[in-house]
């Protein structure tokens, strides 16, 4: 029998009443030593029960949450390719070696997954037997009332002189939030279902959750697109600049909708200590669900994403789009358009560089590389010199200045649109500083440029993830279930009520809580002293022996 | 929310300032605070606590009063109507006035609780009520002059959890009589403060357009809540660590002076720990959704393995890993102590670790 103390020595508990106790069964293989000279099925049955036990459990925990660290302090694909790329580029020798252990690759690695897997086998294995336990708790009649209600955790007693049939009916008033059963000259109930049912559910929900975030895995989608102002977007393979599916995904078969970018604003804070940060982006947009079908609009701002057809389209960016008028060396006008530059990563003043690619101009082909400066300024750089910079991220006073080569562009290979092959070119010379509207002369009669003005143009993310509501809902539940878990207290209660010698009726009422709480306690008393007080006043229970008042 | 150019919010300049001066004024009411709890600590007398307000024991935790198990102790039940309702053994049968008095017997194993008291300590409770009350004005004036919710940034935060964890801790000193963790939850916070006000604090602004959304009040304002319960029970679970040593030292027949020998009942301190990650955890469990549910508003996926979330998910797993602990024999006491404070050594590392060394979604620092 246990001491005092049951914090150390892992003494089980048992509570008198043959309830599904807390941890039991679950605890009961944690020290099981191996058995000695088995069958398979032994064997089997021997490791099952490790596996589903509570301390196998909590190994796996542990291992989970140890297991996530690397991926916190390495550069994850998932997350940014780019720090990998660079990684390798930084760690030639290293690199190979982690990545045998998927250490760039954390979350999808065999070993994480091992782990998860065990856990949720386990947890399989731990929560049906007990959820099955519970489904028969809840059918089966709350268990007969033991004999002496005396040595329960709390217990009272008293007399009144009411009739013990009209005490169980008060009884059953009482103990209205309780399930009741009658057992000869007592009531037995059981209140607290909640409790487990609320483990039960949690523990499942986690399960829903894995296999949404696998279900959104192998059959989602993810795809990148950058839209200028005034363009259009359909949702077809070839319309994403890079395109990520799922395992499983289907690409012959995206949804069908498509939209156009009508305008779009970017506001920055304009003075004072946070100037340059941004402060919102707008882009207005009229999209469709499938061709034929009705024109919507949508206002879509970082965190307000276009929802269509299943898919959701999200802002991750922004930046310039200037636009260029080329004329050949024949005076033809070969190119006219607005070229996305991209901005620099670390520059607040959001300087872009792109290039423009003219290659049917005549008599031989054009190309420009080009710097953007959303606000330029001239100011005194690093080696004393006055140079240009953006010093402010909107477009307030744009300028570009170009370099320009001609020759072959060696189009027939597949190249960047954001890069130059300069290999077969000749560089032409440098521009000075366009504003809008200004034109360069190219020298030896190539043809002119002229920059018109500029566009905003947005990079957007597609993403068609299946597995979003299921796993939402199976959260959801999670939490509801953890609640319950956490805060019901499952408890039996007893009430008994027996003709005594004198004549009066002797009322016993006694508690039991599966979980030790001074809250119980004071509920068995509050419970046993309305009950008394219930009877005082009943006029029905003007027995013998109440007559003093 | 009306998201104003720092210009056009010059007239809120002076409730800025005045939010400053309340960062100074809560400090030091704080420290005061922290300098009387701890004298109440080292001086005052270890004295019993009252069994009716004690912390409950948790769900998680078995019921150790098996019948004929350790003593029956007296729980003083609130208003036991009668006299006579005394507590005796197997209860006599009432035969006092009405005849139908209660005579209730209780048994369980409410521990020998006790702590360091001093009427200093009292005072030190008042202390802390008025540092809340400037903390919250504190709070109150730079939501005020931001014209938005006043958690954006680190220094935001900090305040913000400092508020919270004192609420816990207030709520523990006035429900459960708890007020002997004051020192220890006073500490980190004060300390935080400080690196707060010295390092990490940043003009009242406005915010980047990611944290333009009602998640931010629901998803940050729960994390600040749940860390500030597990701040507390982090507290609770070192104290118990020293408690226990100073337990198992008496026990081995040593003599134990100072400090350590006036520290709280074990037991007491382990019900605490406890209670607030039973009140933390699915508060955690919470933030964790909504941060999911505004990731995929504002990145396009709600869950992505970013540093954060990563630790996030780590600190979440060793919380649910100290709930199984107590339910597993041979994990309870020192060692789901352990799992505590582990825990809230990942919470303080997703926190300042993930916010200053690795660069993700989140840094926003
Ligand atoms: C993803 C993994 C898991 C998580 C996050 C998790 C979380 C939780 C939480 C929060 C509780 C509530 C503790 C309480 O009642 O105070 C709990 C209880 C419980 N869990 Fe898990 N659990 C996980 C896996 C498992 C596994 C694998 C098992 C079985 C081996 C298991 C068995 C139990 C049992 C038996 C309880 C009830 C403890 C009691 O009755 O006091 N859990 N779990």
């Amino acid at each position: 029998m246990a001491t005092t103390s049951t914090r150390k020595g892992g003494k089980k508990r048992t509570d008198g009443t043959g309830g599904p106790a807390a941890g039991d069964g679950a605890d009961a293989a944690g020290g099981a030593g191996a058995p000695g000279g088995l069958s398979p099925l032994g064997w089997a049955r021997w490791a099952w029960r490790i596996l589903t036990s509570m301390r196998t459990a909590l190994i796996l925990l542990f291992l989970l949450a140890l297991g996530a660290i690397p991926g916190s302090m390495l550069p994850q694909r998932v997350v940014s390719p780019d720090q990998v790329a660079q990684y390798y580029t930084d760690n030639p020798s290293l690199a190979p070696w982690l990545e045998r252990f998927y250490l760039f690759d954390v979350y999808s690695s065999p070993w994480y997954a091992a782990i998860y897997l065990l856990l949720f086998v386990s947890l399989t294995g731990c929560v049906i037997p007990r959820a099955l336990a519970h489904l028969r708790l809840v059918r089966a009649r709350p268990p007969k009332t033991p004999r002496n209600l005396g040595r329960m955790p709390y217990s009272a007693r008293f007399t009144t002189g009411a009739e013990p049939e009209r005490v169980l009916e008060q009884g059953r008033s009482v103990f209205k939030r309780y399930r009741l059963e009658r057992y000869g000259d007592s009531l037995s109930g059981e209140a607290g279902y909640l409790r487990e049912a609320g483990n039960v559910i949690f523990h499942i929900a986690l399960l829903g959750l894995l296999v949404s975030l696998a279900a959104g895995y192998a059959f989602g989608y993810r795809g990148n697109m950058l839209v200028v102002e005034g363009d259009g977007f359909a949702n077809t393979l070839t319309s994403y600049d890079s395109f990520y599916p799922g395992v499983a995904a289907d690409q012959d078969d995206l949804a069908p909708f498509s939209f156009t970018l009508d305008s779009f604003d970017a506001k920055f804070v304009e003075d004072g200590g946070f100037s340059g940060q941004a402060e919102s982006f707008a882009g207005e947009m009229t999209y469709k669900d499938h061709p034929g079908g009705p024109e919507r609009h949508h206002t879509l701002e970082v965190n307000k994403p276009l929802s269509v057809g299943g898919v959701q389209v999200y802002l991750l960016g922004h930046a310039y789009a200037p636009e260029f008028e080329v004329r050949d060396g024949e005076g033809e006008v070969v190119f006219d358009q607005p070229v996305p530059f991209l901005p620099r990563s670390e520059d607040p003043g959001k300087t872009a560089d792109g290039v423009v690619k003219v290659p049917d101009a005549l008599p031989e082909g054009l190309g420009f590389e080009g710097v953007f400066l959303p606000t330029a300024q001239e100011r005194t750089g690093e080696d004393g010199e006055p140079e240009l910079a953006s010093v402010f991220p909107g477009a307030e006073d744009p300028a570009v200045t170009l370099t320009a080569y001609s020759g072959d562009l060696g189009m027939r290979q597949a190249q960047s649109v954001y890069q130059l092959d300069t290999s077969r070119m000749e560089e032409l010379g440098e521009s000075g500083t366009l504003r809008p509207g200004d034109t360069w002369e190219l020298p030896d009669g190539a043809g002119e440029v002229t920059f018109t003005g500029y566009k905003d143009f947005a990079t957007l993310q597609m993403t068609h993830n299946p597995g979003r509501l299921p796993a939402l809902l199976s959260a959801s539940l999670a939490v509801l279930g953890l609640l319950g878990t956490l805060f019901v207290r499952p408890r039996r209660a007893w009430v008994r009520a027996s003709a005594g010698p004198d004549g009066r009726t002797v009322v016993e009422v006694a508690g039991l809580g599966k979980t030790e709480s001074t809250a119980n306690g004071q509920e068995f008393h509050r419970l046993a002293t309305e009950l008394r007080d219930r009877l005082r006043e009943d006029p029905a229970a003007d027995g013998p022996a109440s007559s003093k008042e | 929310m009306v998201y104003q150019l720092a210009a056009e919010t010059a007239a809120d300049q002076g409730l800025a300032s005045y939010s400053d001066h309340l960062i100074i004024a809560m400090i030091v009411a704080y420290a005061v605070a922290l300098f009387l709890f701890a004298l109440e600590a080292a001086y005052g007398r270890r004295t019993a606590l009252k069994g009716d307000r004690l912390v409950p024991v948790g769900a998680a935790a078995p019921a150790a009063a098996a019948p004929g198990a350790g003593g029956s102790s007296t729980v003083d039940l609130d208003a036991v109507p009668e006299p006579g309702g005394g507590t005796g053994g197997d209860g006599g049968t009432g035969g006092d006035r009405d005849g139908d008095d209660l005579s209730v017997s209780v048994r369980g194993s409410e521990p020998q609780a006790s702590a360091s008291r001093n009427v200093l300590g009292a005072i030190a409770v008042a202390v802390t009520g008025v540092g809340f009350l400037l903390n919250l004005a504190q709070i109150v004036t730079r939501g005020l002059a931001a014209d938005r919710w006043p958690w954006g940034n680190m220094f935001e935060f900090v305040v913000a959890i400092s508020l919270c964890s004192v609420a816990a801790f207030l709520y523990a000193a006035l429900r459960y009589q708890a007020r002997y963790l004051g020192t220890f939850v006073l500490l980190p916070v004060v300390l935080l403060l400080g690196i707060a006000a010295r390092w990490l604090y940043t003009e009242t602004g406005p915010l980047v357009p990611a944290l333009h959304s009602y998640w931010i009040a629901i998803h940050v304002s729960a994390a600040i809540v749940a860390t500030g319960a597990f701040m507390v029970s982090g507290a609770a679970a070192i104290t118990y660590l020293l408690s226990h040593r100073t337990e198992a030292k008496r026990a081995m027949g040593e003599r134990v002076a100072g400090i350590a020998a006036k520290l709280p009942s074990p037991e007491l301190l382990d019900r605490v720990s406890h209670r607030f990650v039973v009140i933390a955890f699915p508060l955690w469990t919470f933030a964790i959704i909504a941060g999911a549910i505004w990731a995929d508003e504002a990145w396009g996926r709600f869950w992505g393995w970013d540093p954060k979330e990563v630790w996030s998910f780590i600190t979440w797993v060793i919380y649910a890993a100290y709930l199984h602990a107590r339910a597993t024999a041979g994990w309870k006491g020192t060692r789901s102590a352990w799992i505590g404070v582990l825990g809230f050594a990942a919470l303080m590392f997703n926190f300042f670790g993930v916010n200053y060394m690795f660069s993700g979604l989140h840094s926003y620092a």
